[in-house]
């Protein structure tokens, strides 16, 4: 017996919309974190108050931000257990210990040094304050590389072997699954994105303060390292993304494929199709425009491979639909006789497919005995949603490229000291502060999204993996969430507002604000 | 290398220390955070309160993380059924220890407006109150057993409704739960308070100690005359793979205590959870308190570890389908996964006790009128 297609439906709901509003605050938390101990260093190495108020200010908001990614976090952990049930008995093996060390290495970091963050500042020497800033941001990074470790192993599964005893996966090598390059390029793509959040965040701010006219040099000093920090890690995104996509093209093919709205597999190299109007049923992409060879570059790193298209990698999945249900038969042997060798050797040669015969599921009990229509149908099944991921790839590359340009403008005026002198530059930058937001969501969309119909690529279907519940349970814990949800929303975008209307100028002392080194110090009192 | 009996009796008891991890620290901040309204009868009180527990309370919460994250990953079985089983209580602890909690301590002096601060002060209420009552639910609802089961396939049926989950017993030890961690947080305010809160906290403390030494003895009698606990029916294989179906298990009342007989050591668990709580209740005003909260923590390692002995080697029975029961031999990780997670918890757990006791040591003292406006910036 199989989940409710609604109850299904709605658990993926309900865990698309907790993880993407989750990933609201993510970002900002990671790059904030960072900047909090760039302003910090610098701080201790001038000693100047008003780095220390910097940091203390972007703090407050720091605070506001992450109390939100904390409290959505915990929804997600516990929504494996909850939601997805058979998926987290199937995968727990291997899954849980990226998120078990995520635990250890990092949230205990994250959240042991953030009470002293906020309560140390005059009860612990500035040394030491600064150490425990760079432990919280290194907490924060920390856990990204974990859940990204965890999540590139549903995207790109290694390191284990299906056990029919235990009727799940089971560990084998878990350097592969911690070395995965998968792993290693979402990581840095992802937390370059949190870095880009941080310093446009940072960046918009303070072009608000400058167009007020109010805290210009608070605003000029964080300006400066937002631009110089935002720089590198916008080129670091772009750059990254390129290598996710070149990985993407080796592991997930139906995803390039799809990303592209490529129905047909392209002579190599192939080109890359900047727009267009991919229609599924039709299995055509309309009004395009192509820039030749680029994408064979892209996703094969050379001028002689071919990209699959669509339609090639369906016939595949056909074949692999195939070898799945000569292993689903091997595997019900096994269950009636653990000590058949012949149905194992069976399930060996055929073990990478199981998955393939799961997708059978959907439309009859009696996976052996699939007709050809079943067949056909799972096999299309593999196909994502082209038109949406097309797109959300499109918005997501676009906002990349443009952050690139703004920081460039930013770090080159702040170089020349120009900074207030362009109000025009000022409100790019202060109305582009959604945009990393958008990118951040876009980009998960692809990933996550561009993953189905596969809950663990290639191994288990979505629709398997979902715990058995009723969909009365399901309304009313996703009305729960978007009740709570909103609600949080409105106070947290109110209290952001609050406090950045506050501004530094309001909220600390004029001495607190001070350009020049505290005297304890003797240095010569030229300003940064 | 160990074998894989050895690495699931280690993991069985890994389980119970970060369980007890969590209740004891932060056990405390849920107990300050119910004795908030009982204690503090001033803005500014409460602000002491709030202060008290305001830098801990998300160190401690992290126990419950990992623990939840060291069950996926040694016992997928357990969480998986626990999980999905209890859902809407799951939620009910979500929203309000996960998602509410955090917030309020954050969010509830940003504003200097009375309103906006007594409703993150209920909040902060509910965020105790709630997560302590649902934990002792369902530690409630483990002892008697849950109706689910596998399939063959090894898919998880719950087949009980929402209201089964509250019954007199699993009410009773909600009701445990809530004394021994009121009990707990009130010395924790005595400590890092001065009077008047801190003589309001120990009083609470005290009459709190005095209900939970009724109620662990009550709900023990309740255990061993009234309570269907199980055994094993058939022998089993305890380096076996991990399949709940091959065994048999029989219901029979007052099996929970078998253990003590088998293992007259194990008496030490409930022996720690009397006399921690009438050590407390004895020694609640002497000195700074200090003594009395070791006293308060052993008695909370006390009554959890009763629980964990008194069960062995049952993780979580099934009321239903006994055969689907969870036992500490059928329903861990693979041994690899059991080993490499053990090498990790020994390497990082020494480090986290290292840098968490410098945050208590950095931060120690009492927190009292003159800190909160010397923090006015920082405080909560």
């Amino acid at each position: 017996m199989l989940p409710a297609s609604d109850v299904v439906m709605l658990s993926r709901f309900q865990f698309g919309m907790t993880a993407l509003y989750h990933f609201l605050f993510v970002p900002l938390t990671l790059g904030l974190s960072t900047l909090l101990g760039i302003m910090e260093t610098v701080y201790c190495m001038t000693h100047r108050p008003i780095w220390r108020t910097m940091t203390q200010y972007w703090g407050i908001l720091f605070g506001i931000n992450v109390a939100m990614g904390v409290a959505t976090g915990i929804t997600l952990e516990f929504q494996f257990g909850t939601n997805w049930a058979y998926y987290s008995h199937y995968v727990g093996d291997v899954f849980g210990v990226p998120l078990a060390l995520e635990g250890l290495m990092a949230f205990f970091l994250e959240a042991t040094f953030i009470g002293i963050f906020f309560f140390g500042w005059d009860r612990i020497s500035k040394g030491a304050h600064l150490l425990v800033t760079w432990m919280l941001a290194a907490g924060a990074s920390f856990s990204a590389l974990w859940i990204l470790i965890a999540n590139a192993w549903m995207q790109h599964p290694v390191g284990a072997y299906f056990n029919f005893h235990t009727m799940r996966m089971e560990l084998y090598d878990f350097y592969s699954i911690f070395f995965s390059e998968v792993a290693q390029a979402k990581f840095v793509h992802t937390i370059s994105a949190g870095y880009v959040t941080g310093s446009l965040f940072v960046l918009s701010i303070s072009a608000y303060f400058l167009l007020r006219g109010r805290n210009i040099a608070f605003a000029k000093r964080s300006m400066t390292v937002a631009a110089a920090f935002g720089l590198a890690s916008a080129l670091c995104v772009v750059v990254l993304g390129d290598e996710s996509g070149y990985l993407t093209g080796l592991n997930q093919k139906m995803k390039v494929a799809a990303m592209e709205g490529m129905w047909e597999t392209e002579p190599a190299p192939a080109p890359l199709t900047v727009i267009g109007f991919p229609d599924q049923s039709k299995h055509v992409t309309t009004y395009t425009i192509k820039i030749p060879y680029l994408l064979g570059l892209i996703a094969t790193r050379s001028l002689h491979q071919p990209v699959y298209g669509i339609l090639d990698l369906v016939e595949q999945a056909r074949e692999r639909v195939k070898s799945g249900m000569l292993a689903y038969n091997a595997l019900s042997a096994l269950q009636i006789d653990p000590t058949d060798k012949r149905a194992e050797d069976v399930l060996d040669a055929n073990q990478e497919n199981i998955g393939y015969g799961l997708l059978l599921k959907q439309y009859t009990d009696d996976v052996v005995r699939a007709t050809a229509d079943q067949i056909n149908r799972a096999a299309w099944d593999t196909v994502p949603d082209v038109f949406t991921l097309f797109w959300t790839f499109r918005v997501m590359v676009a906002c990349g490229f443009f952050f690139i340009a703004l920081f460039a403008v930013a770090f080159y005026l702040s170089l020349r000291r120009r900074l207030s002198k362009y109000r025009w530059f000022l409100w790019i930058a202060l109305l582009s502060l959604p945009l990393p937001w958008l990118a951040a969501e876009m980009g998960w969309v692809v990933a996550e999204y561009g993953r189905q119909p596969w809950i663990v690529d290639g191994l288990l279907p979505t629709f398997m993996g979902a715990s058995m519940l009723t969909t009365t349970n399901l309304w009313i814990s996703l009305s729960g969430f978007v009740f709570f949800y909103t609600a949080l929303a409105v106070v947290e975008i109110y209290l952001m507002v609050k406090y950045i209307g506050l501004g530094p100028d309001q909220l600390f002392k004029p001495a607190q604000l001070s350009v020049h080194p505290e005297k304890m110090q003797g240095e010569k009192g030229d300003t940064l | 290398m160990m074998d894989i009996e050895t690495l699931r009796f280690i993991w069985w008891v890994l389980l119970g220390v970060l369980l007890i991890g969590f209740a004891v620290t932060d056990g405390f901040d849920f107990g300050a955070s119910m004795l908030l309204p009982l204690v503090a009868k001033n803005e500014t009180e409460r602000r002491i309160v709030l202060n008290a527990i305001g830098p801990f309370w998300e160190g401690n919460q992290v126990w419950i993380i990992l623990g939840a994250g060291a069950i996926f990953a040694a016992w997928p079985f357990v969480y998986a059924v626990a999980f999905s089983g209890f859902y809407l209580l799951m939620l009910l602890l979500l929203l309000t220890m996960g998602i509410s909690r955090p917030v309020s301590f954050k969010y509830r002096s940003k504003l200097p407006n009375h309103f906006w601060r007594r409703f993150w002060d209920q909040i902060v209420f509910i965020g105790g109150f709630f997560p302590a009552l649902i934990f002792g639910i369902l530690v409630g609802n483990v002892l008697t057993g849950v109706p689910f089961y596998f399939d063959e396939n090894l898919r998880i049926f719950y087949s009980g409704s929402f209201w089964d989950l509250f019954r007199p017993f699993t009410l009773w030890c909600g009701l445990t739960s809530i004394a021994m961690l009121v009990m707990h947080g009130g010395l924790y305010l005595a400590i890092k308070t001065e009077p008047p809160i801190r003589e309001r906290a120990i009083v609470w403390s005290r009459w709190a100690a005095v209900i939970l030494i009724l109620f662990f003895a009550i709900g023990g009698f309740w255990v061993a005359q009234g309570l269907t606990g199980y055994e094993l029916g058939s022998p089993i294989d305890h380096a076996g793979f991990s399949n709940p179906l091959h065994k048999q298990v029989l219901p029979k009342v007052g099996a929970w205590l078998h253990n003590y007989t088998l293992y007259p050591l194990s008496m030490l668990a409930p022996a720690l959870g009397f006399i921690g709580a009438l050590g407390a209740l004895l020694t609640a005003n002497f000195g700074n308190s200090r003594f009395a909260f070791f006293c308060s923590s052993l008695s909370v390692m006390g009554v959890i570890a009763t629980v964990g002995v008194s069960m062995f080697p049952f993780i979580l029975p099934s009321s239903t389908n006994l055969a689907s029961s969870l036992l500490v031999w059928d329903a861990s990780s693979s041994r690899l996964t059991l080993l490499f997670m053990l090498v990790a918890v020994a390497i990082f757990l020494p480090i986290i006790l290292l840098y968490t006791s410098w945050v208590y040591h950095a931060l120690r003292g009492k927190v009292s009128r003159h800190t909160i406006d010397q923090d006015e910036h920082s405080a909560y």
